[in-house]
C-alpha cells in the first residue's frame, strides 16, 4: 500500500526571539490520506498557521523546524534541498493564504502571476501556460476568465481574489493543499461556495486537504478528521463527527460551547474563561490547566497524548467520557 | 490621460506665472545692479543714460509687465554683463550640467540599486552592514571636500584623470557634449562620481528599506509557496514594488542636481549652469537670474509630470485622472 499523502510526526517549530524561545509548534503529529480533509482547529496563536508553513518549509527566521518529520508521500521533506523543495511547492503541495487582499502582488497582472506559476513547474509554451491559467480561473467560477486575466488584483473583490489564489493553487493539480483560514476574510455566501468547491475537488482528484480554521462550524461540514491545537500542541484528534459529538478534552468542550447553537436558545454562550497563555513562558504540565474547570494537582505533570478510544486521541489525564456530558 | 495632461498643462502655466512674479520681486530685493555695473567714476548723465538703457528707470510693476510681455515671445532679457540674450547664455551651458546630472543619476542607480537590494535581502551579513555604514558617509561627507580629495588622489597623485574642465566635446543637435568623446568622458568621471555620492546613498537606503518591507508581505510568501525561483521573486515581485518610491525620490533629486550642482561645478571648474548662476548673483545680473530660475521651474514641472506618468506605469492602482 502506498504511504498516506502527508504524515507529520512530532513536528516542533520554535522561534528564537530576543525575549526567549517561542514553542509555536511543539510535538504535533497527524496523518492526511488521499482525498481526505483534515480540519486543524484552534484559537489565534495556537500554532495552526506555523504548522502549515512548516509543512511547506516556509518558516522564516527567527523560526526554525527543530524536530520531528514531515513525510510527504513517504519522503522526509527535511532531507530535500531548497531547490527540490521549490519544485514541490506550488506543484505537488500548494498553499492558500488567509487574507486574499494581501496574497496577490498588487503591481503584477493576474495573468503574469498565474503564468509564472505554470512555467515554474512545467515546460510548456507561454500560450499553453496562458490557456491553463484561463481554464483554472474558469474552474473556480470566475466569469469571462479571458478578460479577467488581463486585470490587476485591485480590480477584484476579496472573494474573487481568493478564487484567483485558489485557482493558482490548483494549477498543477497538487496532491496536498494547505489552506490557512482561506474563508475567514470572506462573507458567508462566498464561504459556502468555496467550501463546496473544495470538497468537490478532494472527492474528484484525490487531493488531500488541510483546512486551518478557528471556525468549528466550517470544519463540521467539510472535514473528515479534526485536530484541535492549543498552545502549540494537538490536544485532541479524531474523526470529526465523533469529536464534535463527544469531545474528550475540556478545551474542545469549551470551543464547542462557544459556538451559538439552536439547541441552547436563550442561554448565554459558554465562554472559556481566561486567555491563551503566552507561548514564551508556558506553565509546566498541561497548558490549558489555568483555564480548565477540571484542573487538579496532577495536571502539573505533562499529560500524555493517548488513545482513549479507537481512533480518538487526547492530551488530558481525565478526558471527558461518558462521565460528563458536553 | 489626455484630460490629465491638459489639466497638468494649465496648472503648470499658473505655477510659472506665480513663480515669475516671485522671482522678479525676489531678485529686485537682492540689490541694485547699478552700483556694480556702472563705474563709480561715471557722471550723473552717463548713469542715467545707462539706467534708462537697462530699463531700470521704470516703476517695478512696469518692469515686470515689460518682462512678461517679452517672455511670452521667448525673450527673457539680455544679460547686463555679457550683453547676450539670457536664455541663449543659459542654454549654452545647459548641456554641460545636463550630462553631468544624468551621469550622476545613472551612477547612483547602477551602484545604489544592487547594493540596496543586497543589503535588504541579507540585512545581517557583514557586507550589508558595511554598505549601510558607507551610505552614512555618503550622506554626511561634504561634497566640496570629497571633490577636493578626488582631485588630490586621482588627478594630482595618481594622475589618472583630468581635474578640471569638460575636455574635448562634439556638437550634436547644435549643442556641445562631452560624453561622446573619450577625453570628455574622462573629464566627466570625477565630477559625476562626486555629484552622485549623496544620491547613491539615498538610493541604497530607499532600496534597502523597500526590500525589507516588501519581503515581509504576504504576496512574497505566496510567491514562494507557488514555487517560484528566488531570482524571479527578487527581480519581479519585490523589485517592481520598490521602484515606486525610488522613482519619486530620484526624479526630484535629478531636478535638484541640475538646478543646484553649484559646488561640484565650482570644484571641478565644470562650465555648467550652476557656475553661471553663481557668477550672475555676484554681479546682480538680473535677467540671467530670472531666466535661470524660470527654466528651473519649468524643468521641475516637467520632471514631476514624468514621475507621475512613470508611477502609473509601475503601479496599476495609480490612475491619471482629470479629476482630482
Amino acid at each position: 500500500m502506498s504511504p498516506p499523502t502527508l504524515q507529520v510526526r512530532n513536528l516542533r517549530t520554535h522561534f528564537f526571539t530576543r525575549a526567549g524561545v517561542v514553542r509555536a509548534v511543539d510535538d504535533v503529529s497527524f496523518t492526511v490520506g488521499r482525498g481526505r480533509v483534515l480540519g486543524l482547529v484552534g484559537e489565534s496563536g495556537s500554532g495552526k498557521s506555523v504548522t502549515g508553513f512548516s509543512i511547506l518549509g516556509l518558516v522564516d527566521p527567527p523560526g526554525r523546524i527543530v524536530g520531528g518529520q514531515v513525510l510527504f508521500q513517504g519522503q522526509d521533506l527535511a532531507t530535500l534541498s531548497e531547490e527540490a523543495m521549490r519544485r514541490l511547492r506550488g506543484n505537488r503541495i500548494a498553499m492558500i493564504f488567509q487574507d486574499p487582499m494581501m496574497t496577490l502582488n498588487p503591481v503584477l497582472r493576474i495573468d503574469t502571476q498565474m503564468i509564472e506559476t505554470v512555467l515554474a513547474h512545467a515546460k510548456v509554451s507561454r500560450e499553453e501556460a496562458r490557456q491553463r491559467a484561463r481554464d483554472a480561473l474558469g474552474q473556480v467560477g470566475i466569469p469571462s476568465p479571458e478578460e479577467r486575466l488581463r486585470a490587476y488584483p485591485h480590480q477584484f473583490s476579496g472573494g474573487m481574489r481568493q478564487r484567483v489564489a485558489i485557482a493558482i493553487a490548483l494549477l498543477h493539480k497538487p496532491d496536498l493543499i494547505v489552506a490557512d483560514e482561506p474563508t475567514t476574510a470572506l462573507d458567508v455566501t462566498i464561504q459556502g461556495q468555496i467550501l463546496a468547491e473544495a470538497q468537490k475537488l478532494c472527492a474528484e482528484s484525490g487531493t488531500a486537504l488541510i483546512w486551518i480554521t478557528h471556525d468549528l462550524s466550517v470544519v463540521a461540514g467539510l472535514a473528515d478528521d479534526i485536530a484541535v491545537m492549543y498552545a502549540g500542541k494537538v490536544v485532541e484528534q479524531g474523526p470529526v463527527a465523533e469529536v464534535l459529538d463527544a469531545p474528550l478534552h475540556p478545551y474542545t468542550v469549551g470551543l464547542i460551547g462557544s459556538v451559538p447553537s439552536r439547541n441552547r436558545r436563550g442561554e448565554p454562550l459558554r465562554q472559556i474563561p481566561g486567555m491563551t497563555p503566552s507561548l514564551l513562558n508556558l506553565p509546566a504540565g498541561c497548558a490549558f490547566r489555568a483555564r480548565c474547570p477540571r484542573a487538579e494537582a496532577r495536571c502539573a505533570e505533562p499529560p500524555p497524548f493517548a488513545e482513549y478510544r479507537p481512533g480518538r486521541f487526547a492530551r488530558c489525564i481525565h478526558p471527558h467520557g461518558e462521565a460528563i456530558a458536553a | 490621460m489626455t484630460v490629465f495632461l491638459l489639466r497638468r498643462l494649465l496648472q503648470a502655466a499658473a505655477v510659472v506665472l506665480v513663480m515669475s512674479l516671485l522671482v522678479f520681486l525676489g531678485v529686485y530685493a537682492i540689490g541694485d545692479p547699478v552700483e556694480i555695473l556702472i563705474s563709480p567714476e561715471a557722471d550723473q548723465i552717463e548713469r542715467e543714460r545707462a539706467i534708462r538703457a537697462l530699463g531700470l528707470d521704470l516703476p517695478l510693476w512696469q518692469q515686470y509687465l515689460v518682462f512678461l510681455g517679452r517672455a511670452l515671445q521667448g525673450d527673457l532679457g539680455r544679460s547686463f554683463v555679457f550683453n547676450e540674450p539670457a536664455l541663449q547664455l543659459i542654454l549654452q551651458r545647459m548641456p554641460a550640467t545636463l550630462e553631468l546630472a544624468v551621469g550622476a543619476t545613472l551612477v547612483a542607480l547602477v551602484i545604489g540599486l544592487p547594493l540596496g537590494l543586497y543589503a535588504g535581502l541579507r540585512p545581517h551579513a557583514p557586507v550589508a552592514k558595511g554598505i549601510l555604514a558607507g551610505s552614512i558617509l555618503g550622506f554626511s561627507l561634504p561634497t566640496f571636500w570629497v571633490g577636493l580629495m578626488l582631485i588630490m588622489v586621482f588627478a594630482v597623485q595618481l594622475g589618472w584623470l583630468p581635474s578640471t574642465g569638460r575636455g574635448e566635446t562634439v556638437t550634436v543637435l547644435g549643442m556641445r557634449w562631452s560624453f561622446l568623446t573619450r577625453d570628455g568622458l574622462a573629464h566627466m568621471v570625477m565630477p559625476a562620481l562626486n555629484l552622485s555620492l549623496f544620491k547613491t546613498s539615498l538610493v541604497i537606503r530607499l532600496t534597502r528599506a523597500g526590500v525589507r518591507e516588501t519581503m515581509l508581505m504576504d504576496y512574497v510568501k505566496f510567491a514562494r509557496a507557488k514555487g517560484l525561483s528566488p531570482a524571479r521573486i527578487t527581480f519581479v515581485h519585490v523589485f517592481k514594488n520598490i521602484l515606486i518610491p525610488v522613482v519619486t525620490v530620484v526624479g526630484l533629486e535629478f531636478g535638484g542636481t541640475i538646478a543646484f550642482s553649484v559646488v561640484t561645478e565650482s570644484v571641478f571648474a565644470w562650465p555648467g549652469m550652476g557656475k553661471l548662476i553663481i557668477d550672475s548673483i555676484n554681479v546682480l545680473d538680473r535677467p540671467v537670474m530670472v531666466a535661470y530660475l524660470m527654466i528651473i521651474v519649468l524643468m521641475f514641472i516637467t520632471i514631476n509630470l514624468v514621475v507621475d506618468i512613470t508611477y502609473s506605469l509601475l503601479d496599476p492602482r495609480v490612475r491619471l485622472e482629470g479629476k482630482s
